[in-house]
């Protein structure tokens, strides 16, 4: 008991004396401003980063680059060491992978049972760039800018390009299935959801941003850097890497089924 | 053009071709052979599932074929019974009516046997009878008369008073 009481002790006095340090030490100043910093974070004009120096690219492009790399690096180990071990009786990371295909794989079959081989695919990838880029600004893997200050990489889908490519893609995607299912009137059928890729578009980017906001609001002052980055820099990340997922995967399945849908076909007395 | 919220037709198309990517990688790398073996695994139990309706109708079947064996078999034993009771019915009549005919058949020879006892005594007695009127008849000093009342009366010899 009396051991306990002094590692407590210790602890806490560790924790005030790096708190002390922390502020005496004080900052070399701040670079911007935090008007510029909410502006930059929505526009990307100022902190660009170079793309293999071929061209200036927000960083959100360099974060979804990064994210499909680390994706396809970890589906590639899991094809190599897991996959051809895959049991009748399935372990932890086993059940977890059947887990993932098998929600993405019965949402397809379930929102469109007449065509759901390509959705199917589709929306496990999408889901999966969306769960995953979202946690990406997690790891605070850093870039250098081409004024060569450091910047996080954030979200992809912070990025107004990123939102506004998967939404777009996403209404594609819709498109080509109700041109499969049902030819010129499958055209016609996706093209009454004409608002689609605008409102996906930007719900995916509306939702990722005010989370980046929120964060870089809370980085920006010293005294909000306490404990309440738990709640929203993880917690708050989290939910929105689950909510995002589920509702764009969700109503890409909905749309892609309801225009794929084959028309009934009208009898010759008129009875449908 | 200047377009709004720094949008860039060129980074888009990054991002589409970084989806592209990333489907269909994901799709050959993951999605794909771990779907495969779902079904091959849901075919599997699926066999299973069916071998063991197909043995449960078969073993269905067997049950209610050997029901219907244990019915017959239970209208035969209840044949054999109602046949088995009127066998020992009749053989208990037979035997009643065999012994009601050897007990006719011994009550006739008794009563045979009767009348020729009694026969057979009464021939003896005329015998006797006739033996004594013999005798009485070979003395010629007694009255027959007298020795007769004698013998009925003593019942005995008629000398023995003498």
């Amino acid at each position: 008991m009396k051991e306990h009481k002094k590692a407590l002790a210790l602890w806490l006095t560790a924790i005030l004396l790096l708190l002390a340090g922390a502020l005496l030490t004080g900052s070399p100043g701040r670079a911007e401003s935090v008007q510029e910093a909410m502006r930059d974070a929505v526009l990307h004009d100022v902190n660009r980063v170079s793309l293999f120096g071929l061209k200036e690219v927000n960083p959100g492009l360099i974060s979804a680059f990064t994210v499909t790399g680390l994706l396809l690096l970890a589906a590639l180990l899991l094809r190599v060491f897991l996959i051809p071990k895959l049991q009748y009786q399935p372990g932890k990371l086993q059940l977890i992978l059947e887990e993932a295909v098998g929600l993405f794989d019965s949402m397809s079959k379930n929102s469109s049972p007449h065509r759901h081989g390509f959705l199917g695919a589709y929306i496990f990838a999408a889901g999966a760039y969306i769960f995953m880029g979202t946690l990406f600004e997690l790891l605070g893997l850093q870039a250098i800018t081409v004024h060569g200050e450091p910047i996080t990489l954030p979200a992809p889908l912070s990025d107004v390009n990123a939102a506004i490519a998967l939404g777009v893609l996403s209404y594609l995607v819709i498109v080509s299935g109700g041109i499969a299912g049902n030819g010129v009137k499958g055209i016609g059928k996706a093209l009454k959801e004409f608002s689609l890729p605008i409102s996906m578009s930007f719900r995916l980017f509306g939702a990722l941003l005010s989370g980046l906001l929120v964060t870089e609001l809370v980085y920006y002052f010293v005294r909000l850097s306490f404990v309440l980055p738990v709640v929203v820099g993880v917690l708050f990340t989290l939910l929105h890497a689950l909510i995002q997922t589920y509702v764009l995967t969700m109503l890409t399945a909905l749309y892609y089924g309801e225009v794929s849908e084959p028309a009934e076909k009208t009898i010759n007395n008129g009875e449908k | 053009m200047n377009i709004p919220l720094n949008i860039d037709w060129q980074q888009i198309l990054l991002h589409w071709m970084n989806l592209a990517i990333l489907t269909g990688g994901l799709y050959f790398l993951l999605f794909k052979p771990v779907k495969q073996f779902m079904d091959k695994r849901a075919a599997h139990y699926q066999a299973l599932e069916d071998q063991a309706a197909a043995k449960l109708k078969e073993a269905e079947e067997l049950k209610a074929a050997y029901q219907a064996k244990l019915d017959g078999a239970e209208e035969e034993i209840h044949q054999a019974r109602a046949k088995a009771q009127a066998a020992v019915q009749q053989s208990v009549e037979e035997q009643m009516a065999q012994a009601r005919q050897i007990a006719a058949k011994a009550q006739a020879e008794a009563e045979h046997s009767r009348e020729r006892i009694l026969k057979d005594s009464q021939r003896e007695l005329r015998e006797l009878a006739a033996e004594a009127v013999k005798k009485l008849t070979a003395r010629p000093n007694a009255d027959p008369f007298d020795e007769f009342l004698n013998l009925a009366e003593g019942g005995g010899n008629p000398h023995e008073k003498r």
